[in-house]
């Protein structure tokens, strides 16, 4: 005899269960083997091999010297980890001071108008990743656009192509409309009466922004920030085109390592310090949001 | 918004900015879309309009063997992760008192949470040791992790559908003896059909764009368009890239239309 409550859970559980055995076999699964392999010994040619060791894990960090065996600081990854946080950050910042302005704009036209400004932020949102990185590459190569419209000026030219700073535009070019959908979200629930209570009472427009615009529609900007800063950590495809094979993100130095680079384990536990990093980002995520309920 | 000499929602610079950006969105894909139809040899310089380039990329045979390998995999895909989406949603979306309702809904959603990348790397340690074991190489494996990856995208519009159902119709049906397969066959599954619908076309924009899962997973000569553009990147731009990109632009511009207008329609007819 099981109850009806009891029953209508498993019938619920039956029907999740071929989508959630795909999910377990195809992507939670396999999530796992790596944090297994990351504990393992580097294969002779790839793959991996007993003993079990951590090993890998001090390769992160560590490098030991081939000659007198010391321990030292790996500076190659550590450059590579920093370039990843540093232009995940700037990419945050940058989508934000564009997004802010970008998510208010349509928020603030007229209803009719309005579906149609959110409709052309939505086409690039949509539009595959690896062309629209495509096409900054095609706008800021040497010969490109903007090197053409330089010349016109007599300015230039500039070689930004497998630079840092082409990664930063790549990356802030794709993710913009990952930063403006949320915050427009936030803004269009805004009460415009706060602005013109702020008005009355002699606020400026900046400390208009500043006091009542910014953190009312907090949840709108954690939010995009989170959309943007969370895949520009894991970037992989943009910093491949438009960075090169120098200037690497840890999604390429990962890959590296299951290439050429024939380490597994060590791809493996990178791609671990990945997963916690993106999770720790979720984290703060979640407590901005309460925080955020808590005061408003 | 009551219009007014002082306008209290605008802030300073703030339109001038919002136009840069769109302007700045668009440029390169327009650019992009034009040096498609470039009759010149070179992606700099203007040689007059011409479909060369489109001639070019369908006459290469890889390229033609990608694209319909590209969209056999998005279509086995989207149906796969369609179908399991839509009995995941029924399970799930009615079933308010469900025991562990958050765990599954978390589940559900987990490939959007973790970097594409981590699961690239994960699916490609798990199938390299199921193809040693079994020998067997062909595209099962791309369509697996290609389903798998869009169920999220499949479930939302099917779910949200699901939310604003009306289930009085289907106590209905019961109360006029249907039995719970007519039910759904002839009362359900049609109401929930334009989330269906929404849910496949996302699925399939999904798989077809993808590249980092697939460039990891998919075994030598199972290159998709994207993977083999991305290969064809490490040697610079080429006006055939332009041209591929442009027909896989297509392709999402009128998917994602047919998207907002099926959306759109049946929002109307619901109001």
């Amino acid at each position: 005899m099981t109850d009806p409550q009891t029953k209508a859970t498993l019938n619920s559980w039956a029907l999740a269960a071929p989508a959630l055995a795909l999910l377990v076999m195809a992507s939670i699964g396999p999530l796992l083997i790596v944090l297994v392999y990351s504990f393992m010994t580097p294969g002779d040619y790839s793959g991996v091999e007993r003993p079990f060791t951590t090993q890998a894990w001090q390769q992160v960090f560590l490098s030991r010297d081939i000659f007198d065996d010391t321990l030292s600081w790996a500076d190659a990854h550590l450059t590579i980890f920093w370039r990843s946080v540093k232009l995940s950050v700037l990419t945050t910042a940058i989508t934000f001071l564009l997004g802010l302005p970008t998510a208010w704009f349509i928020a603030t036209r007229p209803p009719q108008r309005r579906a149609m400004w959110l409709f052309l932020i939505t086409i690039p949102f949509w539009t595959n990743l690896l062309i629209r990185t495509i096409a900054i590459n095609e706008i800021i190569r040497s010969e490109g656009l903007l090197n053409q419209v330089l010349g016109w000026f007599g300015a230039g030219p500039v070689n930004l192509l497998y630079t840092d700073t082409a990664v930063l535009i790549g990356m802030a070019y794709v993710y913009l409309p990952m930063m403006v959908l949320p915050m427009y979200a936030a803004i269009d629930r805004f009460d415009t009466r706060l602005l013109e209570a702020a008005y009355d009472l002699f606020a400026s427009r900046w400390q208009v922004l500043r006091h009542v615009v910014l953190p009312v529609i907090r949840p709108g900007i954690v939010a995009g920030s989170i959309l943007v800063f969370v895949p520009s950590l894991g970037a992989y495809v943009t910093p491949r085109v438009l960075g090169g094979g120098k200037n690497m993100m840890i999604g390429n130095f990962i890959e590296l390592q299951f290439g050429q680079g024939q380490n597994w384990p060590l791809g493996a536990a990178l791609a671990v310090l990945l997963l916690i990093a993106v999770a720790l980002a979720l984290a703060v995520y979640v407590r901005a949001l309460a925080g955020a309920e808590r005061n408003g | 918004m009551a219009r007014s000499a002082f306008d209290a929602a605008r802030l300073p610079g703030f339109a001038a900015i919002a136009i840069a950006v769109f302007v700045l969105l668009y440029l390169p894909i327009v650019t992009l879309v034009a040096y498609s139809f470039n009759g010149g040899e070179s992606v700099a310089v203007w040689g007059g309009f011409s479909l060369d380039w489109y001639g070019r990329a369908w006459a290469n045979e890889t390229v033609k063997a990608a694209a319909v390998r590209s969209l056999v995999i998005a279509g086995s895909a989207s149906a796969i992760a369609t179908i399991l989406a839509t009995l995941a949603a029924l399970g799930i979306v009615r079933n308010r008192r469900m025991k562990g309702r958050g765990a599954a809904y978390m589940a559900i959603n987990q490939p959007l949470m973790v970097p594409e990348i981590v699961t690239a790397v994960a699916l490609l340690i798990f199938f390299a040791s199921i193809r040693q074991v079994t020998g067997y190489q062909g595209l099962g494996y791309l369509i697996a992790a290609h389903a798998a990856f869009c169920i999220p995208f499949s479930y939302l519009p099917i779910s949200a559908r699901l939310e604003g159902m009306d289930a009085t119709l289907e106590s209905a049906a019961a109360d006029l003896y249907a039995t719970p397969m007519q039910t759904f066959r002839h009362i359900t599954l049609p109401l929930l059909m334009p989330g269906v619908a929404a849910g496949a076309m996302l699925a399939f924009v999904i798989s077809l764009d993808d590249v980092v899962i697939t460039e990891f997973v998919k075994s030598a000569g199972q290159d998709t368009l994207p993977t083999y553009m991305l290969g064809q990147m490490r040697r610079g731009v080429s006006p055939e890239v332009n041209a591929i990109s442009t027909m896989l632009l297509a392709v999402t511009v009128v998917l994602l239309t047919a998207f907002f207008i099926i959306n759109r329609q049946f929002n109307r007819r619901k109001s």
